[in-house]
C-alpha cells in the first residue's frame, strides 16, 4: 500500500483530549465528532485538514484517555495516516483495532516538516519526503499487528477466530 | 517472573510469559462507560457473536455524563442499559446505584487480587492497588473481548519504583505519584508495568494505593500494581464476591529500572498545566489564585480522601472567589460521607456536594471552567481544555491541598491554616 499525502506537524505529548476534546464525547458519531479535530491544538485545524492529508508529531502520540474516538476522528477526517517518534500504548493498540495506519520513526518525525509532500511504502516500512527527497525508515510492525491490518481491523479478526472455534467445536 | 507476568501467565495458560512476548489471555472483567460503552456495543453487532462470553463479566456504568447531563448523553446512556437488558448483563449499575467505576468495582469486591481485568477507560490501571493486573484498552478491543472472553496483550517490561522513609504531614499516594511522573514524565514508563513497594508502600492505606496506581497512565504506564499484603486482605477479606489469589515477585525477577524515593523530602505536590508531570511543590505556588476546587473523581474521590478535605475545611468557609465542588465517587461514600457529618461541614463551609459522577474531570458538566479560569482539582489530567474552555487552566493536588487552596482563594498548604 502507497500512501501519498501532505503534512501537517505536532509536537510532543498530543494527548487524546487535544485530539477530540471530551466535551464533544456525547455522541459517538464519527462525522460530528470530526468537526473537532485537534481543535484544542490548533483552533483552525478542522478547517485546513484536507481529505489524505497525513499526521507527524513527535514523542508520546495519542496519550491520556482510552477513547477510540481519537483513531476515528483522525480516520473520519480523512487523515490517511500518523508518523510519529513514538505513541501512547492504548492509542497505539486502538489504530491497530480499528485499521488506522500509523508508524513509528524517530528520524521522520524530526527531520519532515510542516506542508511537506511525502509517500509511505507501508508494506515495507519506508517513509519517502517527496519535498526534499530524503528517505527514513519506520520502526518494523509486528506481525500479530501485520495479521489485524491484513484481516481488516480486530472485529473481522475476532469474526474469523469465532468461526474458527465454531468449526472446531462443529467438526 | 514479576507479579505482572504471573497474571498474564495463568490467564493465558501458560508456565512461564517473557516481555514482549505477544499472548492471548483470558479475562476475569470488562468494563466500559457511557462514553466507550456505545462504541464497543456497535462493534460487538458487527462481530455477529450469538452472545456475551460470560453475563456476569461484563460491566457496563453510566458515570462520565451522567446522571444524563443532555439529550445526546442520555441516549449514549440508554445504549448501555438497553444492551445490558438485551443480553441480561448481571452488572449494570443505574444511576442511584452506580458510582465512578474505578471507585465502585473495588468498593463492591467485584475486582479481586489476581484478576485479569481489561476496561474501556484508561484508569482501569487503578485495580492494581489489589494486586491484580489491569488495563485500559480501546471500545473494539471490549467488543471482541466481550465476544470471546480473551484479549491480545504484549506482555509489558516492569520498572520498580521504591518508596522508603516517612510521609510529611499532610502528603499521600496523590504526592506520591505526582512526584514519580515528575520525576520520569508523563511517557517515562511507557508500554511498561510500574510496580510499587517498599516500606512506605507497606504502610500506605489502600485509598492511597488506589491512588498510585489509578495515575500509572499518566507516566504512560500499562499497569500499576502494588504486591497483595495486610492491607490488601483487610480491604478484599469482607468485600470479596469471587475467590482470589495473591501473587507475588520472585525474588530474581527481571526489572529493567529500579527507582528509589526518599518520602521525607517528597513536598505536597503540585502539578501544574499543562502536563501532569510539571510538578512544583504546592508551597511555592502561593501566587497562583483559583477560582474553582474539585474534590473527587476516579483518582480522589473516596471516603478517606472527603476526611482529609473536611478535616481541612471544617470550621471554615470558602474564600468567596471560590467555588468548591465535593463529588463523592460512590452512592455508599456518598452515604458515608453523611453519616459522618462530612456532607455538614462541606455546606456549612459553603461548598457544594454532588451527587457520583466524573463530571468536571474531563470537561463534562458539574463544574466546567470559563475562558481564563482557573482550578485545583483532586483529579488526574491538566491537559488544555480538560476542565472547560481552552484557556483555562487545572492544578492537580492531593484532597487536603485542595482543601486548603479553597479557605486561602489561591494554592496553599494545610500549615498556613495552623493546621
Amino acid at each position: 500500500m502507497l500512501i501519498k499525502g501532505k503534512v501537517w506537524r505536532f509536537g510532543n505529548d498530543v494527548d487524546t483530549d487535544a485530539i477530540i476534546p471530551a466535551r464533544y464525547l456525547n455522541t459517538s458519531d464519527p462525522e460530528e465528532l470530526a468537526k473537532h479535530i485537534m481543535e484544542d491544538a490548533d483552533r483552525d485545524f478542522p478547517n485546513k485538514v484536507k481529505a489524505g492529508d497525513i499526521i507527524v508529531a513527535g514523542k508520546n502520540f495519542g496519550c491520556g484517555s482510552s477513547r477510540e474516538h481519537a483513531p476515528i476522528v483522525i480516520k473520519a477526517a480523512g487523515i490517511q495516516a500518523v508518523i510519529a517518534k513514538s505513541f501512547a500504548r492504548i492509542f497505539y493498540r486502538n489504530a491497530f483495532n480499528i485499521g488506522l495506519p500509523i508508524f513509528e520513526s524517530a528520524e521522520a518525525a524530526e527531520k519532515i516538516k510542516e506542508a511537506d509532500e511525502i509517500e509511505i511504502d507501508a508494506d515495507n516500512g519506508i517513509i519517502r519526503n517527496v519535498t526534499t527527497r530524503k528517505t527514513y525508515k519506520a520502526n518494523p510492525i509486528p506481525p500479530f499487528m501485520q495479521e489485524l491490518i491484513s484481516a481488516g481491523g480486530l472485529v473481522e479478526w475476532t469474526k474469523r477466530k469465532l468461526k474458527v472455534v465454531v468449526q472446531e467445536n462443529n467438526p | 517472573m514479576t507479579i505482572t507476568e504471573k497474571i498474564l501467565a495463568a490467564h493465558s495458560g501458560k508456565k512461564k510469559v517473557s516481555p514482549n512476548e505477544l499472548i492471548n489471555a483470558k479475562v476475569d472483567l470488562i468494563l466500559a462507560n457511557d462514553i466507550t460503552a456505545p462504541i464497543a456495543i456497535s462493534e460487538f453487532k458487527k462481530i455477529g457473536a450469538k452472545d456475551v462470553f460470560n453475563k456476569d463479566r461484563i460491566t457496563l456504568i453510566p458515570d462520565h455524563f451522567a446522571p444524563q447531563k443532555d439529550i445526546k448523553a442520555a441516549e449514549q446512556c440508554k445504549m448501555l442499559r438497553d444492551f445490558s437488558r438485551e443480553y441480561n448483563l448481571s452488572l449494570y449499575f443505574e444511576v442511584g446505584r452506580m458510582g465512578i467505576e474505578h471507585a465502585l468495582l473495588p468498593e463492591e469486591g467485584l475486582v479481586v487480587p489476581g484478576d485479569l481485568v481489561i476496561g474501556a477507560d484508561s484508569h482501569t490501571c487503578t485495580y492494581g492497588a489489589l494486586g491484580a493486573f489491569s488495563t485500559g484498552v480501546g471500545s473494539t478491543d471490549v467488543a471482541a473481548a466481550m465476544a470471546t472472553g480473551e484479549c491480545w496483550f504484549k506482555v509489558p517490561e516492569s520498572t520498580k519504583f521504591i518508596y522508603y522513609g516517612k510521609l510529611n504531614k499532610w502528603a499521600g499516594g496523590k504526592d506520591l505519584i505526582l512526584h514519580t511522573i515528575g520525576d520520569i514524565g508523563v511517557d517515562g514508563a511507557l508500554y511498561r508495568a510500574m510496580e510499587f513497594e517498599g516500606e512506605t508502600i507497606g504502610n500506605l492505606p489502600m485509598h492511597g494505593r488506589l491512588t498510585m496506581c489509578n495515575m500509572a497512565i499518566e507516566a504512560g504506564g500499562k499497569n500499576g500494581i502494588i504486591v497483595p499484603d495486610k492491607i490488601t486482605k483487610s480491604y478484599v477479606r469482607n468485600r470479596a464476591k469471587r475467590p482470589y489469589i495473591f501473587y507475588k515477585s520472585d525474588k530474581d525477577s527481571h526489572y529493567v529500572e529500579i527507582r528509589e524515593y526518599d518520602c521525607s523530602k517528597i513536598p505536597l505536590t503540585v502539578a501544574c498545566p499543562h502536563l501532569p508531570s510539571n510538578v512544583r511543590p504546592a508551597a511555592e505556588l502561593f501566587e497562583v489564585t483559583i477560582d474553582q476546587v474539585v474534590i473527587g473523581s476516579c483518582t480522589n474521590g473516596r471516603f478517606e480522601d472527603l476526611l482529609e478535605a473536611a478535616t481541612v475545611i471544617k470550621g471554615r468557609k470558602i474564600n468567596p472567589n471560590v467555588r468548591m465542588i465535593v463529588i463523592p465517587a460512590t452512592q455508599k461514600i456518598y452515604r458515608q460521607a453523611m453519616k459522618k457529618g462530612l456532607l455538614d461541614i462541606f455546606i456549612e463551609a459553603e461548598a457544594v456536594v454532588s451527587t457520583p459522577t466524573c463530571g468536571p474531570c474531563l470537561g463534562g458538566h458539574m463544574g466546567i471552567l470559563a475562558k481564563g479560569e482557573r482550578a485545583i482539582a483532586t483529579t488526574n489530567r491538566n491537559f488544555v481544555g480538560r476542565m472547560g474552555h481552552r484557556e483555562s487552566e487545572v492544578y492537580l493536588s492531593n484532597p487536603a491541598v485542595a482543601a486548603a487552596s479553597a479557605v486561602l482563594g489561591r494554592i496553599g498548604i494545610p500549615e498556613e491554616l495552623g493546621l
